[in-house]
């Protein structure tokens, strides 16, 4: 009696792991992919807003469906390339620009000149050249531009127009001065704000002073190279004539120091227009404004870099059409409007710029002009280290605890070794 | 029922066969993942290997060169040595203290007070995490309210360099004493009843009975406990990596973060399994030290 007993539960307990198998078998079974699903990854707001444009994407291809997953920007990096190593990437994904050379290195994204030369949608012609540049790497596209984004100068209009200028100086050595006469006069405290926490600034500088970065196809860092050591000459200099406060720390807030007189002008992106129209008191309101970049040559306008995100397409997809369908239609000018309005991102088509008003606000506007001048920063997948070393090293000169020669022999030296493998890979053809 | 196969075989080979199993699952889910990591940290594994690994090339103990030579190691070393050598006595203490409490004749409820120590065991970090971090919040967080009382003045926890670290062990120890403290009431409970009774007739005060009585008859209870606490300690990685991500200026970056940031956000996977196995090293000598004095505490 006891063991009949004792079968019967063993006998429960087989059926009940028969159940969990089969239930784990049916899970597994669902996840294969649905070949009319679309598996969208999208970063931040984009993905919040993306995904109420999609009910029309839907309605408008019967049968195709959308999902979007939402990934966090801090941790978007990691878990693409972790999605990449377990063999389970998205169909489709939003794509930071300066992280698509890293992509094509692992062979994950689909190149997409097939596909454009048969769109209707989406033409070359129709996004600011420097942007589309950044998804094209030896001749093939990889990504679509979704929204752009760019630096430029962020300016105190009242005080610049007190000094006697209609506009912000176009040219360097013109700012320079005019910096020097706001803080002579002690119409500010400094002059301008230029974090040592990031690369931009120095970048564009050098950039436009003709320095490469890098030389030899990217193979080795080119910083001990006269164009990037005046640059760089120029960019200490505002820190040795005290018109740049040393360290953001001493910032507590930037909106309110920019209220405060503590600085004038100060290089930034575009999603500042609303933090400044947000933070900024109501009597500041008409005495701020932007300006594309000034330049050292007054003849050329001065280029900043291109910045924003683009869509791709994993070779991992299981419907390409489709998934070029969705492509298309959020490259189409209305929706980019609309996602505009929605998230507040430039749009990356040209023509949606006028369908949302953006020209004609003059804060907008002026970044319509200057991402008519931006280039990529080097399409290489070891740049973001590369700009962290810059980072670092304009850092450690401007605080003096090396000279400028010292400091672009060690950044030199220091590029270098990151870029050891890629030279060997070069060398042996596997790139 | 008897199986011939197993009353032909000599006796060891029986109790082989019956490892093999677990043997098997050890092998190889826990020895051939380390011994291709080992194999991993003389490679430049990185994100051109990625996607073809004959991209990789081995390197000798280039890895474990470069790592000795960065500043930011070294600043991790510092972060995870203040962390264990102020975190594991911290922790130790509290649970012992906890354990006598409730050990203690004078307690009521005590399956409560048990069972609350105990909760912050059970729950996931991640969401302890997301309490502790509105309990630090610099304006809004209770925990600066409560000292406003005293006139102490806001601090912000996890945003200050010199306080991240701090508020981190803090709610590290909150988080893992109570799981030492079941162990060191079941150690308590080990204590015979006789023995302190011998020291009241004999007259010995509490502090007497606690230094002389409990205190080496816990000897063997609080050397697994500092073990494993400090083996725990050193792999210091989920608070920092969900609270502060490292920062505010590397002050809460550990070894394990660095080798995570290393491995999966630069995906250079070759550099860090180099630090995965500097760090097995370290923990293995800090082991052995601590096993070593706790011998001579033993022969005392």
């Amino acid at each position: 009696m006891k063991s009949r007993k004792r079968r019967n539960i063993l006998g429960s307990r087989i059926q009940f792991l028969l159940l969990a198998f089969g239930i784990l078998l049916l899970g597994c079974g669902s996840k294969t992919k649905d070949s009319r699903m679309i598996e969208f990854w999208a970063m931040g707001v984009e993905a919040r807003h993306v995904r109420e444009l999609l009910p029309q994407f839907e309605k408008e291809n019967p049968g195709v469906h959308v999902k979007v997953q939402a990934i966090p920007w801090s941790a978007a990096h990691e878990k693409l390339l972790t999605a990449y190593a377990g063999n389970s990437t998205p169909d489709l994904c939003q794509l930071g620009n300066t992280w698509i050379p890293e992509f094509v290195v692992l062979d994950a994204i689909v190149p997409l000149n097939d596909f454009l030369k048969q769109s209707k949608v989406i033409q070359a012609e129709n996004y600011f050249p420097g942007i589309w540049e950044t998804n094209v790497i030896d001749g093939q596209l990889y990504g679509i531009p979704w929204y752009v984004d760019t630096r430029l100068m962020f300016y105190r209009k009242d005080l610049v127009e007190a000094q006697g200028y209609i506009e912000l100086p176009t040219d360097w050595a013109e700012f320079f001065r005019l910096c020097e006469k706001l803080v002579e006069q002690q119409k500010t405290e400094y002059a301008i704000l230029l974090p040592l926490n990031g690369w931009h600034e120095i970048v564009v500088m050098a950039l436009q002073n003709g320095s490469k970065l890098l030389r030899d196809n990217g193979c080795y860092g080119d910083f001990e190279d006269p164009a990037f050591q005046k640059a760089l000459r120029f960019y200490m200099d505002f820190y040795a004539k005290r018109l740049c406060p040393l360290g953001m720390s001493e910032v507590a807030n930037i909106y309110q120091s920019f209220s405060d007189n503590y600085y004038a002008f100060f290089i930034t992106g575009p999603w500042n227009i609303g933090e400044f129209q947000r933070r900024l008191p109501e009597s500041m309101q008409s005495d701020w404004a932007t300006a594309p970049m000034p330049s050292f040559d007054p003849a050329i306008p001065g280029i900043s870099t291109a910045g924003g995100s683009s869509i791709v397409m994993f070779k991992s997809a299981a419907s390409k059409p489709d998934v070029w369908k969705l492509v298309e239609f959020l490259s189409r000018e209305d929706i980019q409007a609309e996602f505009f309005h929605l998230s507040g991102d430039l749009p990356a088509s040209v023509v949606a710029w006028d369908i949302a008003g953006l020209r004609d606000n003059p804060r907008t506007e002026a970044f319509y002009r200057q991402l008519q001048h931006v280039v990529p920063t080097p399409k290489i997948p070891e740049w973001e280290q590369i700009a962290q070393k810059i980072q670092q090293y304009v850092e450690y000169a401007v605080f003096g605890k090396m000279t400028l020669e010292e400091a672009t022999l060690e950044l030199n030296g220091e590029v270098n070794k990151i870029l050891e493998k890629r030279r060997w890979l070069l060398s042996k053809k596997q790139l | 029922m008897r199986f011939k196969i197993f009353t032909d075989m000599p006796k060891g080979n029986v109790a082989y066969l019956f490892l093999a199993p677990a043997m098997t699952a050890i092998f190889v889910f826990f020895f051939l993942p380390v011994m291709a990591a080992l194999l991993m940290s003389f490679t430049d594994f990185d994100i051109y290997s990625l996607g073809d690994v004959s991209r990789a090339r081995f390197v000798g103990f280039a890895n474990y060169i470069n790592i000795f030579q960065k500043p930011l190691f070294w600043q991790a070393i510092r972060n995870t040595a203040y962390f264990v050598v102020v975190g594991v006595p911290l922790s130790v203490v509290v649970s012992l203290l906890a354990a006598m409490g409730i050990q203690s004749k004078l307690v009521r409820f005590k399956p409560l007070f048990r069972l609350s120590y105990f909760l912050p065991v059970v729950a996931t970090l991640v969401a302890v995490a997301v309490i502790w971090r509105f309990i630090y919040h610099p304006r809004f967080g209770i925990l600066n309210y409560i000292l406003g009382w005293f006139g102490i003045q806001e601090i912000d926890w996890l945003g200050n360099p010199k306080w991240a670290m701090p508020a981190l062990i803090i709610m590290a120890v909150w988080k893992g004493f109570g799981y030492n403290m079941i162990i060191f009431i079941a150690g308590l409970q080990n204590i015979p009843e006789s023995l302190y009774e011998a020291a009241d007739l004999d007259g010995a005060n509490a502090r007497q009975t606690f230094r002389h009585i409990t205190l080496p008859m816990l000897t063997q209870t609080t050397g697994f406990i500092t073990l494993t606490t400090l083996i725990g300690y050193c792999q210091f990685f989920a608070e920092p990596y969900i609270m502060t991500d490292g920062g505010p200026l590397n002050s809460t970056l550990s070894i394990v973060l660095l080798m995570y940031r290393e491995g999966f956000k630069y995906w250079r996977m070759g550099y860090s399994a180099a630090l995965a196995f500097i760090l097995f090293g370290i923990i293995l000598i800090v082991t052995l030290i601590q096993m070593r004095f706790q011998r001579n505490y033993e022969l005392l």
